[in-house]
């Protein structure tokens, strides 16, 4: 009696979460499902491999995908960093404008951002009018990486400046102190205590771009077939089963790699958004 | 090395703003190309404002956003409350695991799964997927805004801890009475940023409702995307201008804002 | 013992504001030397110019006779124990106390043995491999401590290390440091606002208030024979009152004319009276040099302290015995209690317990504290 007392009791604390609960089975978990369903049954919805088995032909479109994301990610990482840690060590009222400089283009639809870009770059587009010269830029491998990275810089840079701006102060100086030359200073300590913004930002950065469509398909001029555009393909198409395949398989990928990641940060790193 | 800094900033700056500030140079373009400039004019906006589509468009993801945001802020608010006094630290982490995944997960996944899932529903029920047009887009705006909404609502109410409800009970409160005049007032903040990351989380999103929308809901990124198609007239950057510069002004304000709240602190604590 | 850090004119300003005005100080090798002041006083600014942290505005400072101020902190054998200790959260105890070794690239035994060796001397044997978040307080404050000893520094500085300690940690604490200074008799220069903290460990104590060293000198000359009010005031507590040196060894204050044992004053000359609370006997009415009506009394434990009106001017006095609210007593002062000072711009300041309470002088401890 007492026990069944006390187990309503902890329900009753926690009633608040309920509707919160049902929502995420409802429509978080049970989709996900669905897709697994869709995954393994052909269009007649009996159970099939061929949907998995079939992937082996996307493999090329995977690779240039990750070739493409992780060289943007690091391309974000080389360029966000200097610029957040330059913004974090600035005055204060300073940071607030860099940060609301960066958020502007961050809020500003993406489509928007991709759209503009293509228009400058392409063949009969802004710059080359502008220069006067016939260069080739929309189409290319380059162009796509630079969309990602102007897309997606953001999203590196306020997670890292989030979390150096959080280093006490002292760490510079105590490093110093201890004999580490300035450089030394920033492998040392600084580098190391900024890892978990850099994982964050580093998520942030290759999720959206190895899954996007519409950079490719803006930027790479029809050329490019990444993973976002094959499942984007099967969706107009309506090859749903095909689409859910590919979709979980991309899932997975990202999982795998996620968990890497928040092995190299430790338990206070986790993923800061 | 100052200097360094200085011109680093200066340029990664310019870059990102040099496509923005082009777009809305074209939109007063009078002709309608978007790579030679011929004369300023107002032409786009006037077109602009004189297409139903886009004020049919505007009205949805207004709609949208702030039914989105309502709805999530007040299931995600009492779902951090819930999760907060949950005993049970396995649990806690199951449910913040699941309610990430639609941050974590591509838009793409998100998008496709919720589409699969409305497939699937609109099978059970015997409708059409199009009857489903609304209110499909609006739990799929739900469900990606929640996470957005505890995530800035649970760090507050850990900070709080328990002391205040425990002295509002004390004096006479019920559990209820407890949490709507002494708690909700104290995580306002937390809420708030919630709201209001969950509204443009919804306004800006294009790859999950372009998914699961049909074509009886169209909402601005949808009309972007769907203008972007054709070879663009200015009128897309019209549009585009007039979404920046409203992005600009909240901005300004919020920062505005928080800039006033430093200050008042500053002045609080003395100079130090 | 020779000079082994020397400031020479040291001045330092902070948006126009002066903190530091034409410091001069010589700091002995192997001494502990204490900053001691309020805070806001410019200690820790004078101890971060030290350590390379901050560059004086004017003046010079010389280690063993080499002008050092364009050294940077790297380069200078002077390390430090930060006030939040600044331990790195991303390295376990080891590998924190091992950082300025492997900076060196020494071998994996050398610094496993010099490791091991810090470690047991700061008494935190099987400690290498926690993560320094899990630590209390203290054992954090002996990971610092072993971190910027283990280069073997010439001088350690050490910024109010004990201040987010308890008290009893903290008396543990201070003797812990004082031993660790004789056993390896290298320089160390503490700051610190808490006097008591400053009396029982130094061999030197400065006291310095608005950026101006006020006195420098072994704790029993800083408390027994304070410079000017503040110095007395600062350290214990003190009646100080206006008084008239009429000769030498004869001085004049409250109605009533006293041997003492000063000299060297000008014939008449104004001067403060500093009267430590505990020298002042008290005794009948009519065998009292002064009378007075007490005006409250708290016990202390070990003593009474009791605040007695005379002549409108409140003086403390601490005595064993008990006497009541409200009743006249005597005072008997005897000449070697009484310490004449030279007038100064802190006279008239301080040592009047006209408004004194316990309660005050808890919350301005507090207001202390908080800065940390």
């Amino acid at each position: 009696m007492e026990i069944k007392m006390k187990k309503k009791n902890s329900i009753m604390r926690s009633i608040a979460a309920a509707p919160h609960i049902f929502w995420a089975i409802l429509f978080i978990v049970l989709p996900l499902i669905i897709v697994l369903y869709y995954a393994f049954t052909d269009s007649e919805g009996s159970f099939s491999f061929e949907n998995i088995v079939s992937l082996g032909d996307y493999a090329p479109i995977f690779t240039l995908s990750v070739e493409l994301s992780v060289i943007a990610t690091f391309v974000c990482l080389i360029i966000g960093y200097p610029l957040a840690y330059i913004i974090a060590k600035a005055k204060p009222e300073k940071q607030r404008l860099y940060v609301m400089l960066l958020m502007l283009p961050m809020w500003t639809n993406l489509l928007i951002r991709t759209y503009s870009i293509m228009a400058i770059l392409d063949d009969g587009g802004f710059l080359n009018t502008l220069l006067g010269t016939t260069m080739h830029i929309v189409g290319t491998k380059g162009a796509v990486i630079f969309g990602m990275v102007y897309d997606f810089l953001p999203y590196m840079v306020l997670p890292i400046y989030t979390c150096v701006s959080k280093i006490d102060k002292h760490m510079w100086e105590a490093a110093s102190d201890l004999g580490c030359k300035p450089i030394q200073v920033m492998t040392r300590v600084i580098l190391p205590l900024s890892m978990s913004g850099i994982i964050s930002g580093v998520t942030m950065v290759l999720v959206p771009s190895i899954s996007t469509f519409y950079i490719s398909q803006k930027l790479g001029g029809g050329t490019f077939e990444l993973i976002g555009d094959t499942i984007e393909r099967q969706f107009v198409t309506g090859a749903l089963n095909t689409g859910a395949a590919i979709s979980l398989v991309m899932m997975v990928l990202i999982i795998i790699s996620l968990t890497i990641m928040n092995r190299f940060s430790d338990e206070e790193g986790g993923i800061i958004v | 090395m100052k200097i360094a800094s200085k011109i680093y900033l200066f340029l990664i700056f310019g870059i990102l703003y040099i496509p923005i500030l082009t777009l809305i140079f074209f939109s007063f373009n009078s002709s309608n190309s978007t790579a030679v400039f011929t004369g300023f004019s107002f032409r786009w906006y006037v077109e602009l404002f004189n297409s139903p589509e886009t004020f049919v468009a505007l009205r949805n993801t207004l709609i949208l956003a702030v039914l989105s945001a309502l709805i999530s802020t007040v299931i995600g608010t009492a779902a951090a409350e819930g999760i907060y006094r949950m005993r049970s630290k396995l649990l806690q982490t199951a449910i913040n695991s699941v309610t990430n995944i639609p941050m974590m997960n591509p838009d793409i996944v998100t998008g496709m799964s919720m589409m699969l899932f409305f497939v699937a529903l609109a099978g059970i029920l015997g409708i059409t997927y199009e009857d489903m047009g609304f209110t499909a887009m609006l739990i799929s705006h739900v469900t990606f805004c929640l996470p957005y909404v505890i995530l800035s609502v649970l760090p507050r109410i850990n900070e709080l801890g328990d002391s205040l409800s425990e002295a509002a009970l004390d004096l006479g409160c019920t559990p209820l009475q407890a949490f709507f005049k002494v708690k909700l007032p104290n995580i306002m903040p937390g809420v708030l940023s919630g709201m209001v990351m969950a509204f443009t989380m919804s306004l800006d999103d294009f790859v999950i409702s372009y998914f699961v929308g049909s074509s009886n809901f169209q909402t601005l990124p949808l009309l972007i995307y769907s203008m972007t198609k054709k070879k663009v007239t200015p009128d897309m950057y019209a549009l585009s201008t007039l979404i920046v510069i409203v992005i600009f002004v909240m901005l300004l304000i919020s920062n505005f804002k928080s800039g006033k709240k430093v200050e008042k602190k500053r002045k609080a604590g003395g100079v130090k | 013992m020779a000079k082994l850090i020397e400031l020479k004119g040291i001045s330092k300003s902070f948006d126009g504001e002066k903190v530091l005005d034409s410091i001069n100080l010589y700091i002995k090798d192997g001494e502990f030397i204490t900053l001691l002041g309020p805070s806001g006083c410019g200690k820790t600014t004078m101890l971060r110019i030290i350590g390379g942290f901050e560059t004086a505005d004017e003046g010079g400072l010389y280690f063993d006779g080499t002008e050092i101020s364009d050294v940077p902190a790297h380069k200078r054998n002077i390390n430090t124990v930060f006030q939040k200790y600044a331990l790195f959260p991303h390295l376990n105890v080891y590998e924190n106390i091992a950082f300025p070794l492997r900076l060196k690239k020494l071998a994996e035994d050398t610094i496993r043995e010099r490791v091991e060796e810090m470690l047991k001397m700061v008494k935190l044997a099987g400690f290498e491999n926690k993560s320094v978040s899990t630590l209390s307080g203290g054992q954090q404050q002996r990971v610092a401590i072993a971190r910027a000893l283990i280069s073997h520094p010439k001088v350690l500085l050490l910024d109010e290390p004990l201040g987010a300690l308890d008290l009893k940690l903290r008396k543990d604490m201070q003797n812990e440091l004082k031993t660790i200074q004789q056993a390896i008799g290298i320089t160390f220069i503490y700051v610190t606002h808490d006097q008591e903290e400053a009396l029982s460990m130094s061999d030197t104590i400065v006291v310095i208030a608005e950026g101006e060293i006020q006195q420098i000198g072994t704790p029993t000359d800083i408390y027994n024979e304070p410079e000017n009010a503040f110095v007395a005031d600062f350290i214990g507590e003190s009646n100080i009152i206006d008084g008239t040196m009429l000769e030498d060894k004869l001085v004049r204050f409250s109605g009533h004319t006293f041997d003492c044992v000063d000299g060297g004053f000008e014939k008449n000359e104004p001067i403060d009276v500093v009267i430590r609370p505990e020298d002042v006997d008290v005794v009948a009415p009519e065998a009292g040099m002064l009378t007075g009506k007490v005006t409250s009394v708290t016990f202390k434990g070990v003593h009474y302290e009791i605040i007695v009106d005379i002549r409108g001017f409140k003086w403390m006095i601490q005595t064993t015995d008990y006497v009541s609210p409200d009743a006249t007593i005597g005072l008997y002062i005897e000449p070697d209690a009484i310490h004449i000072m030279k007038k100064s711009k802190y006279s008239g300041m301080f040592g009047d317990y006209s408004s004194f309470s316990d309660e005050m002088d808890r919350l301005s401890d507090a207001d202390a504290a908080e800065e940390f």
